[in-house]
């Protein structure tokens, strides 16, 4: 009963506190640019908004179109309570965890793929093989680092696997890290999450199509990712299972805030990359992973 | 001590990638100079007793590399007009990862090579070996001179890492000598970039292949 409670509890925090990301994000960069910007809370009121509105459905789409987003949502939120949250633990946590981890992340992506090529327009299916052309490489640098995290901590459990920090790669797996963050949340060197001109646009070409809740789960869902990765980032990197319980969720709570004001100056002092520099981007990623995980395994053997 | 330089050569194995990734000339001869000051320290953490000579040798060789042969190449950049485009023969992915396979095999190499017990922790040896192989890359992998002449600056950099297993035997008149040579050739090369590009109107050292009247 407590457990059930505990992971309600988990959920409702992960639930509330995914759009408070994108707020931070376009506060920040409303902030270098000299704007007010839009208030905090507004994806909040975008989602209310959007929750109330009727569904436009096309008559070509078949039921996968609302599906497509539902599987996202429910694998991504999923995914979210597989990872622990610094002292609260984590819920349903089990040996190799963490490949059902990666494979609900990689079913998120697969549903939104899907319900983008629903309608049968062509900037959808564009989107969409953009969309994991990209993930292809920034998936191998994930693994490459969780990898790297299983050597140095010996687990293949989430929970024991994040709690001590990355050891001496710890540099180099923050920065590979945080490109796939940016990648994988569609973000400035890779996608332009504020364009509107379609044949540059990633993530928002394929949510193009829909409307009302569907939509609604979409953002909050890619809310809840961006808040997934952040978490996964500051875990890796900081040590957060060695200290006591309200020290660790502060250090958590400002890892989470400094990785999103990251993302939010990145976003504002770079311009996206021309499609053909991404595959180098990312393959800069996946090397600094490599050489993370080849610092943790030299270190542990020696 | 002996972890301090391995970092440094671990920076130095990161400059090696950068310069293999970077499309632009200044920010391959950026890294090509933080390199060299990298690897002109690396004397004074190694010799154990404070010896001014060391230090002298140091302090050029961080002058050298790091400030005046960059110079050097910017000025040759600016004075011939050449466009800060770097042409692959081999593109920025693929001799990243060559230069990523051959940092790791160089590491996993370095092991299997009969060393001396003080420097089998160190990774001196991986470290030359690395940047020897991303000057190899740079050299064959460029089309513009003034990126072979980056790729030419690595190799030597690796070659000096060398150096260091036998900062003990050798004579710091043989260092002061390399230096010596190597500012020499740079110059010399500065020198065949202009007349190249007075030449031919470009540095695509492609165009160098067409025998002609």
């Amino acid at each position: 009963m407590i457990a059930l409670l505990e992971s309600l509890l988990r959920m409702l925090v992960w639930l509330l506190l995914a759009p408070l990301l994108p707020g931070i994000v376009n506060r920040v960069k409303a902030w270098v640019a000299g704007r007010r910007g839009p208030p905090v809370l507004q994806l909040y009121y975008d989602l209310a908004r959007l929750w109330r509105k009727n569904v436009v459905l096309s008559t070509l789409a078949s039921p996968g179109f609302i599906a497509g987003p539902a599987v996202a949502w429910v694998a991504i939120a999923g995914a979210a309570l597989l990872l622990p949250l610094g002292p609260g633990g984590s819920g349903p946590s089990f040996r190799g965890d963490v490949l059902l981890f990666v494979y609900l992340l990689a079913l998120a992506r697969f549903g939104t793929a899907w319900a983008a090529m629903e309608t049968g327009s062509a900037f959808g299916g564009m989107g969409a093989a953009r969309e994991v052309s990209y993930a292809v490489l920034a998936e191998v640098s994930l693994i490459t680092a969780i990898l790297a995290l299983s050597v140095q901590s010996g687990s293949v459990t989430l929970a024991t696997m994040l709690a001590p920090s990355a050891g001496p790669g710890a540099v180099l797996l923050a920065a590979g890290l945080f490109a796939v963050l940016l990648a994988e949340n569609c973000r400035v060197p890779f996608d332009d999450p504020n364009t509107h001109l379609e044949l540059t646009m990633i993530h928002e070409v394929m949510v193009l199509d829909h409307s009302g809740p569907p939509l609604a789960a979409i953002l909050h869902g890619a809310a809840m990712k961006l808040l997934l990765f952040a978490v996964l980032l500051t875990q890796a990197v900081l040590p957060i299972g060695q200290h006591p319980p309200f020290v660790a969720a502060g250090a958590l709570a400002a890892g989470v805030l400094g990785v999103t004001v990251g993302v939010g100056l990145v976003e504002s002092l770079l311009a996206r990359f021309a499609f053909r520099r991404v595959p180098l981007l990312l393959t800069t990623a996946f090397l600094l992973c490599l050489f993370a995980l080849l610092l943790a395994w030299k270190g542990g053997a020696a | 001590m002996t972890s301090t330089v391995n970092l440094l050569i671990g920076v130095a194995m990161g400059l090696n990638l950068l310069a293999l990734g970077s499309s632009r000339l200044p920010s391959v001869i950026r890294s090509v100079a933080v390199q060299g000051m990298v690897i002109g320290v690396m004397p004074l953490l190694i010799e154990e007793h404070f010896d001014w000579r060391v230090a002298f040798v140091a302090a050029v060789t961080v002058g050298v590399k790091g400030f005046f042969i960059p110079n050097l190449l910017s000025r040759a950049m600016r004075s011939a007009h050449i466009d800060r485009e770097v042409e692959p023969f081999i593109g920025f992915v693929p001799s990243l990862l060559l230069g990523a396979a051959g940092t790791i095999a160089a590491v996993a190499g370095a092991r299997a090579l009969p060393l001396l017990p003080e420097h089998a922790g160190t990774l001196l040896v991986p470290g030359a070996l690395a940047s020897v192989l991303t000057g190899f890359v740079l050299l064959i992998g460029r089309a513009k001179a003034i990126s072979q002449v980056c790729g030419y600056l690595i190799l030597e950099n690796g070659i000096y890492l060398f150096g260091l297993l036998l900062i003990n035997a050798t004579p710091l008149l043989v260092e002061s000598g390399i230096l010596l040579d190597l500012t020499v050739g740079i110059f010399v090369i500065g020198i065949i970039v202009d007349r190249i590009q007075r030449a031919f109107d470009s540095l695509d050292t492609r165009k160098l292949t067409v025998l002609r009247e």
